[in-house]
């Protein structure tokens, strides 16, 4: 990353430090909320039936899927809005590309930002997540890097889209339509041999999907080399491509 | 392309184009270092369309452009932070404070933050909001918006400031207070480069300008040649009481003056003596409603080059 791009993350860190405690709930007391509910009541419930999920206690699973997923809704929502903010509302984006910084700088910024503050985020839950027994395996802090990575994959293309967008009406569809199924049905809270077979390829095809596994795998210290290599395949490559998207479209919307 | 080395901005045959629309239709200038050079034309002029091109955001579509000498296209980068740019609409960060708003832009440029913090208290007094500077940018009105903007812009000490159309939107004082601060800066030499529709602001500011109409450059000098050259010295204005008392007196007037314009709700008499012509429009049996004599300005100039008002 260039040190043009750091210079916006440097900037969020500024409007954070004062705009911070809009943000701390979405982040990380809902997701802790999540676990609490999921993972002890349900979970209480799920393993007094003396059930397992996927062979493990459903604290244990569910713990890496809220992880993972939260790191998706933190970036998508960071991806649309706030992209509508700086090109159309507040025009800051335009502000920064008055100067040295060239659009892709200030969308690679905003998109390390994200990743930075999903790592704090993803860290503190992890660290709840531990303390509840949601997290067996000292290999469970790779669950953190798993978790920016999903959210990453979402970020770059999200954000490349949106970057196209003069209006905000398609986002409050994409919130319902696209990661909220995406949220629920990608072997977050079941396992997604729990669908119907026509629906697995989908939840198979949902980059949040392969997260969740990394996560999971990372969690609970059973790592399978193939599949390892295949999800970061997938996310990288999701990533890569949503990023090269995101310089051609965000060089058309800020310098065109 | 053949350009002296002090050159600020030279630009040849250059054009935009959106789609099929050209907003810029191969215009020629060159700005030299140290003066203020104005863009005057009216709206969709393609005044912005071209500073855009100048500041480096907006890719040429052909023509040619060197800024600082250095093209845009490939050095947009060296060439922004050595440039100060106020957009059209101010691109401020709101919920922040105004001091926080120059320290983030100095940080753009890559500045440490010893420096910025210098830099901040003497833009601050020049921009009078010291006594602001701990406060939210937002409940801030537009002329404090607009001179926040300005210093902003001046924090990396740029060798150009491109400021497009800075006053619009503005009360009268406000205005006033934004020209004597640009005015103040011209003096210490930093080169300006403004665009705007007012006739007032181009003459108060501006030692050289183009007038820009539908993408192309209709006439070039400084205000006084331009008022020289294509209006006159003196114009009588008259205004009548209904648009059929104008076409009645529109015979009656030929001769008068060196050129008679009729204009939606008033006909001028350009003339080099207004008083003498005044007198021989009253000899000629044509009593408007009001009579005024003024002397020939900027929108004159505008009227005579392009056959339109600058409010059109
Ligand atoms: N991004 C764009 N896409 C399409 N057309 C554009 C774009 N920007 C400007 N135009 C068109 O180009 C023409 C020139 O616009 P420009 O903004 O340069 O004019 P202007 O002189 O700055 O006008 P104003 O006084 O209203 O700011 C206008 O017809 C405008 O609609
Ligand atoms: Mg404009």
């Amino acid at each position: 990353m260039s040190t043009a791009a750091l210079r916006v993350v440097e900037r969020e860190a500024r409007v954070f430090r004062r705009l911070w405690r809009g943000t701390v709930f979405s982040a990380f007391v809902t997701p802790v909320l999540f676990l609490a509910a999921l993972g002890l009541g349900l979970g209480g419930l799920v393993d007094e039936g003396g059930g397992r999920v996927a062979g493990l206690p459903y604290l244990v699973f569910v713990t890496p899927g809220l992880l993972a997923a939260t790191a998706m809704q933190t970036a998508a929502g960071d991806a649309l809005w706030p992209v509508m903010v700086g090109t159309k509302w507040a025009r800051t984006f335009h502000a920064m590309v008055a100067t040295p910084l060239r659009p892709r700088d200030v969308y690679t910024g905003l998109m390390a930002w994200t990743a930075l503050r999903t790592t704090l985020a993803a860290t503190m839950f992890l660290i709840v997540g531990a303390a509840l027994g949601g997290v067996p395996s000292a290999w469970g802090l790779l669950a953190v890097p798993a978790a920016v990575l999903c959210g990453s994959a979402f970020f770059a293309p999200l954000a490349a889209y949106s970057a196209t967008q003069h209006t905000e009406v398609a986002f409050p569809l994409i919130m319902r339509l696209g990661v909220m199924p995406l949220f629920l049905f990608s072997g977050t809270f079941f396992p997604v041999d729990q669908l119907p077979g026509w629906a697995q390829p989908v939840a198979l095809a949902s980059p949040l999907w392969h997260g969740v596994e990394l996560a999971r795998s990372a969690t609970t210290g059973t790592f399978d080399g193939h599949s390892v290599i295949g999800h970061v395949l997938v996310l990288v490559g999701v990533l890569a491509l949503g990023w090269y998207a995101g310089t051609c479209s965000w060089t058309r919307r800020l310098a065109g | 392309m053949a350009s002296s080395p002090e050159a600020l901005v030279e630009a040849r045959s250059l054009t935009k184009r959106f789609g099929r629309h050209v907003a810029v239709d191969g215009v020629d200038f060159r700005i030299e270092r140290g003066e203020a050079f104005g863009f005057l034309g009216p709206n969709g002029a393609g005044k912005s369309s071209t500073m855009r091109m100048i500041g480096c955001v907006s890719p040429v579509t052909s023509g040619e452009l060197r800024v600082l000498g250095m093209d845009p296209a490939g050095d947009g980068p060296r060439i922004r932070a050595r440039l100060g740019v106020v957009p059209q609409e101010d691109t401020l960060d709101t919920e922040l404070t105004v001091s926080d708003n120059l320290t983030i832009y100095g940080r753009y440029f890559g500045l440490s933050r010893t420096v910025i913090r210098e830099r901040a208290d003497e833009l601050l007094e020049f921009a009078k909001l010291t006594e602001r500077r701990h406060d939210r940018v937002d409940p801030l009105s537009g002329g404090m918006k607009r001179r926040l903007t300005i210093a902003r812009a001046l924090i990396n000490r740029p060798e150009a400031l491109l400021l497009d159309e800075p006053t619009t939107g503005l009360d009268p004082q406000a205005r006033h207070l934004l020209w004597e601060r640009l005015y103040r800066l011209k003096q210490e030499g930093v080169t300006l480069v403004l665009t705007t529709h007012y006739m007032e602001e181009a003459e108060q500011l501006c030692d050289r300008l183009v007038i820009m109409d539908r993408g192309r450059i209709a006439g070039e000098g400084t205000p006084r040649d331009l008022v020289a050259r294509h209006a006159t010295r003196e114009v009588v204005e008259l205004r009548f009481r209904s648009a059929s008392d104008l076409r009645a007196a529109l015979p009656r007037l030929a001769g008068v003056a060196e050129r008679v314009e009729p204009l939606a709700d008033r006909v001028l008499a350009y003339t080099g003596d207004g008083d003498a012509t005044a007198a021989a429009i009253a000899d000629n049996g044509v009593h408007p409603a009001a009579i005024l004599v003024r002397r020939g300005t900027l929108e004159d100039v505008f009227l005579v080059l392009t056959g339109r008002t600058l409010e059109d």
